[in-house]
């Protein structure tokens, strides 16, 4: 075991000069670091989803220096052959995976059977066990800021939302945004369409030019790419970013962005395992853990820009829960009656656009 | 000095063979001066690259794995392709085949194993040969090009599938997600060593591999495929059927493509859901041609590509290299195998220049 580990730290030393960072002086000498695995669906150069796990991992290896050491495997497709890298990483030594992408799930389930000592944790799924925990982000808190936002600015009252599958986080998503506007404006409307993919960028751009032939003043987007963005921009029309700040792709249209934080969750986490204290949880986090942030509010008068920060301010002290009711349906009948909260077990399954969303699901 | 090229009037049988060879030694040193370049040891990186996959017997499972809808899949277009019909759409007959199989699978979660699993791969073969039946279809009845509908059909297919996984074939108890439900114990694919995840497909992969080989080379339809494939003319004088041959072609491998996608999802995925091909019915092309269209070379190709997609893992896993390295090596190894294809009908003559000028020696080299 030592002797593997000393012939793949000699390799990484001569390989990149990360593992330098990380290795110190005397590879056989210094107490056996934790071995911490991460794979992502993307390349980490996808500006989106895929970086912004990576920032957190870079963020975890500046906290922890010489204690841990990672590895990362990018470009992993959500098919069998992910099954290969999580087994091959597990027999590589190491002790805690992150798998970063939902179809990865039922594949982390068999590996994580098959390796009971190895702690893996899976971002966006639901299914556990002892060695199997599950992360995610309440990215609608940020949604319905944004809708809020969009809800103060737009002329037209209708806000066009390039989405991606019909999955509960995404509907959340477009009721969230919708409450959010209809809290500036009640009479406003939300109209989608829905790509089928997380990241197509020449359908993402097709599809925010769609929605703004079809009246849209403000767009966002629930896909990976700068592409909706910079169309949005290219039209002189407001929008917002996607899972980390894009201003540089659009620095006068761009009003803020949904960032997603993981750096905090995986030191976290990361320190559980080293003191030994690891235990199967399912994380959600938002505003209130700082796995939520919200760019920097650009591009709007202050006004918007305060009632922004109130929101979040709100949001964050659990003051604003967002799915109270009464919600209505897109059929006119209340779905959760006045003065109740929909339950995270509701919500985790949401299948239910509300009144003011155009359109259907699938 | 230089280097020319003479035509040989006929193919040289050394580098039909000797050409994959030297391409895949080309391949392997120009790698190696790219891993060197990138700051690894070549030799340490091209171990890790092609040797370490096979180190454990997981990995050496993954490998097999990868590779059975790869050689399922080359095989018919290799049959196809020697015909010189261009099925470019194996991966939507790899969904489609899937999709009825899987439908199968769905709806009668409890019959027994002996009932069940059979009839879901009869479904699965049956739905892949409907679907490329449309090719054959519209390229003899209305002379449509194979090469366009099948591509077409393939997008068509996908849609399909994402179809149903969002509406009537959702998982009612899968949070929303657009995928199916898993499959029942009966209409999953069988490991042939239990618990190592090598399962019936990779064993059926070379065994229909090999069964196609005997239908090219022993039998009156396979001298009527290759007749067909490398004279047309001769194969109309010889009064052999075009319809009935190009039915065939689209057919076989319709069926076999159907074949590799219901293993697949009832063996390694176990349900439908919206990507259930990396795109393997495209890179099953590549895999063709790199085994010269012959059924054989078929099987060393597949293993050859899904090695080396394990390999770019491993590459990522043990040196920390960018996972493009997979990619380079397949679009190295497809150019080498092109050039030292050129050795096939042409020889290399060293020859004594000619005195001529500077500029001339340039144009020609040009």
């Amino acid at each position: 075991m030592s002797q593997i580990g000393r012939r793949e730290f000699a390799t990484l030393l001569a390989g990149s000069a990360a593992a330098l960072a990380a290795g110190g002086a005397e590879p056989a000498s210094a107490a056996a670091p934790l071995k911490v695995g991460f794979v992502y669906l993307g390349p980490v150069g996808d500006f989106g989803w895929t970086y912004q796990h990576d920032v957190g991992r870079k963020q975890a290896v500046a906290h922890y220096g010489g204690k841990i050491v990672t590895t990362f495997v990018e470009n992993v497709p959500e098919s069998p052959s992910c099954q290969a890298v999580f087994e091959d990483l597990a027999a590589k030594g190491n002790q805690l995976i992150f798998g970063t992408s939902f179809g990865y799930m039922n594949y982390m389930v068999r590996v994580a059977k098959r390796y009971p000592h190895v702690m893996f944790e899976h971002c966006t799924g639901y299914k556990r066990a002892a060695n199997l925990a599950t992360y995610n982000i309440r990215f609608y808190q940020g949604r319905y800021v944004q809708g809020v936002i969009a809800g103060s600015l737009s002329k037209t009252g209708v806000a066009g939302y390039v989405a991606s599958v019909p999955v509960p986080e995404v509907v959340q998503g477009m009721d969230a945004f919708l409450l959010g506007m209809r809290s500036v404006n009640p009479k406003a409307q939300l109209k989608f369409v829905m790509i089928d993919s997380w990241y197509d960028p020449g359908k993402e751009g097709d599809a925010a030019k769609a929605l703004i032939d079809q009246g849209c003043d403000i767009i966002t987007q629930h896909t990976d790419s700068p592409a909706p963005l910079q169309t949005a921009a290219s039209h002189g029309i407001k929008a917002f970013g996607e899972a980390t700040d894009m201003i540089k792709f659009a620095p006068k249209d761009q009003l803020t962005a949904i960032v997603n934080n993981w750096g905090g969750y995986y030191i976290q986490r990361i320190g559980l395992a080293l003191a030994g204290k690891w235990h199967s949880t399912d994380t959600w986090g938002g505003v209130h853990s700082g796995m939520l942030e919200m760019a920097p509010f650009r591009n709007m008068p202050a006004s918007t820009e305060a009632l922004a920060v109130k929101t979040v301010a709100a949001i964050g002290a659990h003051r604003n829960r967002i799915f109270v009711g009464p919600l209505t349906n897109q059929q006119g009948k209340v779905f959760v009656p006045a003065g109740e909260v929909m339950s995270d077990a509701a919500l985790s399954g949401l299948q239910t656009l509300v009144d003011g969303v155009e359109g259907h699901l699938g | 000095m230089m280097l020319r090229l003479e035509p040989r009037g006929e193919r040289a049988a050394l580098w039909v063979y000797g050409a994959p060879a030297l391409a895949l030694v080309c391949t392997v040193l120009i790698t190696g001066a790219i891993f060197a370049i990138l700051g690894a040891p070549p030799v340490k990186a091209i171990e890790t690259f092609l040797l370490s996959p096979l180190d454990t017997l997981a990995g050496v499972a993954s490998v097999l794995v990868r590779s059975a809808p790869l050689i399922l899949i080359g095989i018919g277009l290799a049959l196809c392709y020697r015909a010189s019909v261009w099925n470019i759409g194996a991966d939507g007959q790899f969904t489609v085949g899937a999709i009825t199989g899987g439908g199968i699978a769905l709806n009668f979660p409890h019959a027994p194993f002996a009932l069940l699993y059979p009839a879901v791969l009869v479904a699965g073969i049956a739905g892949g040969m409907a679907y490329a039946a449309i090719v054959a279809l519209l390229k003899l009845r209305f002379n449509a090009s194979e090469i366009l509908t099948s591509l077409m059909l393939t997008y068509i297919a996908q849609l399909l599938l994402v179809w149903l996984v969002t509406g009537p074939w959702r998982d009612p108890h899968g949070f929303g997600f657009p995928q199916s439900a898993m499959f029942p114990d009966a209409a999953t694919t069988p490991d042939v060593f239990p618990g190592t995840g090598i399962h019936l497909g990779c064993l059926l992969a070379p065994l229909l591999a090999l069964l196609v080989w005997l239908l090219m080379t022993r039998s009156t339809l396979g001298f009527q495929l290759r007749v067909l494939g490398a004279a047309p003319r001769a194969a109309r004088y010889g009064g052999f059927s075009q319809a009935r041959l190009t039915w065939i072609a689209l057919l076989v491998s319709g069926g076999l493509s159907g074949l590799a996608g219901i293993i697949e999802v009832t063996g390694p995925i176990g349900q439908l859901t919206t990507s259930i091909t990396p795109g393997y019915g495209f890179t099953a092309v590549i895999v063709a041609f790199l085994g010269r269209l012959h059924p054989v070379g078929v099987i060393f190709a597949g293993l050859l590509l899904a090695l080396s997609y394990r390999g770019g893992d491993a590459a990522q896993i043990s040196l920390g290299m960018p996972n493009a390295v997979t990619g380079i090596f397949q679009g190295i190894l497809l150019f080498c195998l092109l050039g030292a294809d050129v050795l096939i009908l042409y020889r290399v003559r060293l020859r004594r220049r000619a005195r001529l000028a500077p500029v001339a020696a340039t144009e020609r080299a040009s």
